[in-house]
């Protein structure tokens, strides 16, 4: 085992709450949509974590609470820049923007995330011109070198998005995450939207900007068989919360979570020979109305009196192996 | 050999063209399609966006409106009473193109919230189908909607025929979809991305939903799908497409384990689940070219790594041919590919 490289990322007991509120006149908060739930995680510099999950799983929103794209409810954001440890989640936004060219977003929609009315020469230099980094030909110049990297041409900054597939336009949301060479990127749903013989040239271009820039992705998704071949580990989130984080090897091979084995277990693998096995009747957790205890026990095969009464915290349960659930604790705890 | 293939097969499509009249000139996003749907199989057409496998379905119902038209070919319904209704033939208004729509043949759309009508409850809709293509009364249609609700797997479904579609979850409400598509019994079920906007969980809820039906009812499938794992799971025969053609037609298991056409085969090898991990995907060159310029030759050739100058590249498609027993590939160089 090397030694542990300090993380670049290390969130710790992140949680975003969304106020309900009464109706009537005085609009009183009765409750809180728990969105994201004491999420913890680390990232290393230049790996990819992966966090996945179904629909209001809370994966997008703890990855917007991460950049502070939404403001958090409790909870730690540090992340390392220019050799000093800072708490996102504690700065004003004034000291927050010099941080913004170390963490930089790809969004999932090719199409809604481009402004229609710049060139893709504008959207791509836009950072740039943003921090105040580069202008004139000088930024022309990065503009251009970005823009083969990801696979266009220099001189399709002349053109407008609508002129670009969709392959091509999420190439060139690319370019304008990683032109100011960050730290971390955060991908939501980054390949989502694209056919398939174009989601596999942009992952492979993923792969190859990582290995050239040393930058670290969190990869937001739902699709277990993209995260499979991308991630290096992997976050699985349902209602709000971590169930389980482990190495993507360790995670396929030996899911421990009865949801993370339901969640494999229902992807339809495109072999006719692997039949499909699926168990989890119902449906997903509503984050508004969780249920006591462990969220997932109402859907869970193996729920036993503890689950519908207290909810399992995420416990390691190997060396970088951890898991919410009591099935796993194992130990005679009450 | 009339009546035989009136047996074996529900649906018969033969050289079917839809086109889109625009400025840029004729769309042909269906040009020249043959299949039929084997008689209580599942058929699955799957392809990339605008491959026309949609178009393909909505023909089959007639729903194609202005600037698109059914330029030519024949699709033809062989119920298992009465005559063979040739579908294309029929007036627009014709009685039995309404006897057709949502009578034999029925249709599952992508997003169930907007192929439901938000003002009116979930029971009206199921009994206004039934009460328009059966001659039942209206307490005769509250009680086949109650049973087929609980047969898609919806709990208290007395309760539920008073609820409105935003009451329901997107799960809940694609299984309204499908009660409402098979209370009718219809010959023939076109299922259009049925689970594409729901989760991987309901997904695989729906897809059981949809086989468990199909066999109980011997209701004729034609899905569909983007997703060649979603066609693994639940398709028994295949139809693949590619710019407005069939490429290549086979039942599911030697057309996913053999692929013979070139696009079939780049298109499984750049699914992520198939690779090892971190391996680079092989990834098909460039992108679907756009309707208004189709290449000449075989239509993939400039992405294909088999092409060779000459004989891809020139005149017209390649026709779909059978190679092998049960297997059609159009491809002029099928035999020879390694």
């Amino acid at each position: 085992m090397t030694q542990q490289p300090q993380p670049l990322l290390d969130v710790r007991g992140l949680s975003k709450f969304f106020p309900i509120y009464s109706k009537g006149f005085f609009q009183r908060a009765v409750g809180n949509v728990k969105a994201v739930d004491r999420v913890s995680l680390r990232l290393f510099p230049g790996e990819t974590l992966a966090l996945v999950g179904e629909s209001g799983s809370g994966k997008t929103t703890a990855a917007r609470t991460i950049l502070r794209a939404l403001e958090p409810t409790a909870g730690q954001v540090l992340f390392r820049a220019n050799g000093h440890t800072v708490d996102l989640a504690a700065l004003r936004e004034r000291q927050l923007k010099p941080l913004r060219t170390r963490m930089q977003m790809i969004f999932q929609d090719p199409f809604s995330s481009l402004n229609p009315r710049m060139t893709v020469g504008d959207i791509v230099g836009e950072p740039l011109v943003i921090h105040g980094l580069a202008r004139g030909s000088a930024l022309r110049d990065r503009v251009a070198d970005m823009l083969e990297r990801v696979g266009l041409k220099a001189h399709h900054a002349m053109r407008y998005p609508h002129a670009f597939s969709g392959g091509q336009r999420q190439r060139v949301g690319v370019a304008r995450a990683l032109i100011l060479r960050p730290s971390l990127v955060i991908a939501d749903e980054a390949v989502s939207a694209l056919d398939v013989s174009v989601q596999a040239q942009v992952i492979n271009l993923l792969e190859d900007l990582q290995q050239e820039f040393h930058v670290a992705y969190l990869f937001v998704a739902h699709d277990l068989s993209v995260v499979k071949h991308i991630a290096d580990r992997v976050a699985v989130m349902y209602a709000g919360r971590i169930v389980e984080l482990a190495d993507t090897d360790a995670l396929f091979d030996d899911p421990l979570h009865p949801y993370t084995r339901a969640l494999m277990s229902a992807v339809p693998y495109p072999d006719p020979d692997v039949k499909m096995r699926f168990q989890a009747p119902g449906e997903v957790a509503d984050p508004a109305a969780l249920p006591p205890g462990c969220s997932f026990h109402p859907r869970c095969s193996q729920c036993f009196d503890r689950c519908s009464q207290e909810p399992p915290e995420l416990r390691e349960h190997a060396p970088g192996r951890f898991v919410a659930c009591h099935l796993q604790d194992g130990d005679g705890s009450p | 050999m009339a009546r035989n293939a009136e047996r074996e097969f529900v649906l018969e499509i033969d050289d079917l063209k839809t086109y889109f009249d625009s400025e840029e000139g004729v769309l042909r996003a269906v040009d020249g399609v043959t299949f039929a749907v084997k008689r209580g199989r599942i058929l699955a057409i799957v392809g990339e966006s605008g491959c026309g496998k949609s178009v393909t379905a909505y023909s089959v119902l007639r729903l194609i409106q202005k600037p698109g038209r059914i330029a030519g070919g024949s699709i033809r319904l062989h119920p298992r009473q009465g005559p063979t209704i040739d579908i294309t033939a029929l007036d627009d208004k014709a009685e039995a193109l309404y006897a057709v729509r949502g009578g034999l043949i029925s249709m599952i759309f992508q997003e169930p919230m907007t192929a439901l009508s938000p003002v009116h409850t979930v029971g009206n809709q199921i009994c206004e189908a039934i009460l328009l293509h059966q001659d039942v009364s209206e307490r005769e249609a509250e009680e086949a909607a109650i049973a087929m609700l609980g047969k898609v797997g919806i709990p208290g479904p007395e309760t539920r025929l008073n609820q409105y579609p935003f009451e329901l979850s997107g799960g809940m409400r694609q299984r309204v979809v499908i009660a409402m598509a098979l209370v009718c019994h219809p010959e023939l079920l076109i299922a259009d991305e049925p689970t594409t906007a729901l989760d991987v969980t309901i997904q695989a809820q729906i897809l059981g939903l949809i086989k468990d039906l199909q066999r109980d009812l011997g209701t004729s499938v034609l899905l569909i799908t983007h997703d060649l794992g979603v066609v693994a799971q639940t398709a028994e025969d295949v139809a693949v497409m590619y710019l407005g053609r069939i490429v290549e037609q086979a039942a599911v298991r030697p057309l996913m384990k053999q692929p013979r056409h070139p696009y079939t085969r780049a298109l499984l090898e750049s699914l992520p689940s198939l690779s090892e991990r971190h391996a680079r995907l092989e990834s098909i060159e460039g992108s679907v070219p756009a309707l208004t310029a189709i290449p000449p030759g075989c239509p993939f050739h400039p992405r294909c790594r088999f092409a060779v100058a000459g004989r891809c590249d020139a005149g017209g498609p390649p026709a779909l041919r059978e190679v092998a027993p049960g297997r059609q590939v159009a491809c002029v160089r099928a035999e020879e590919l390694p």
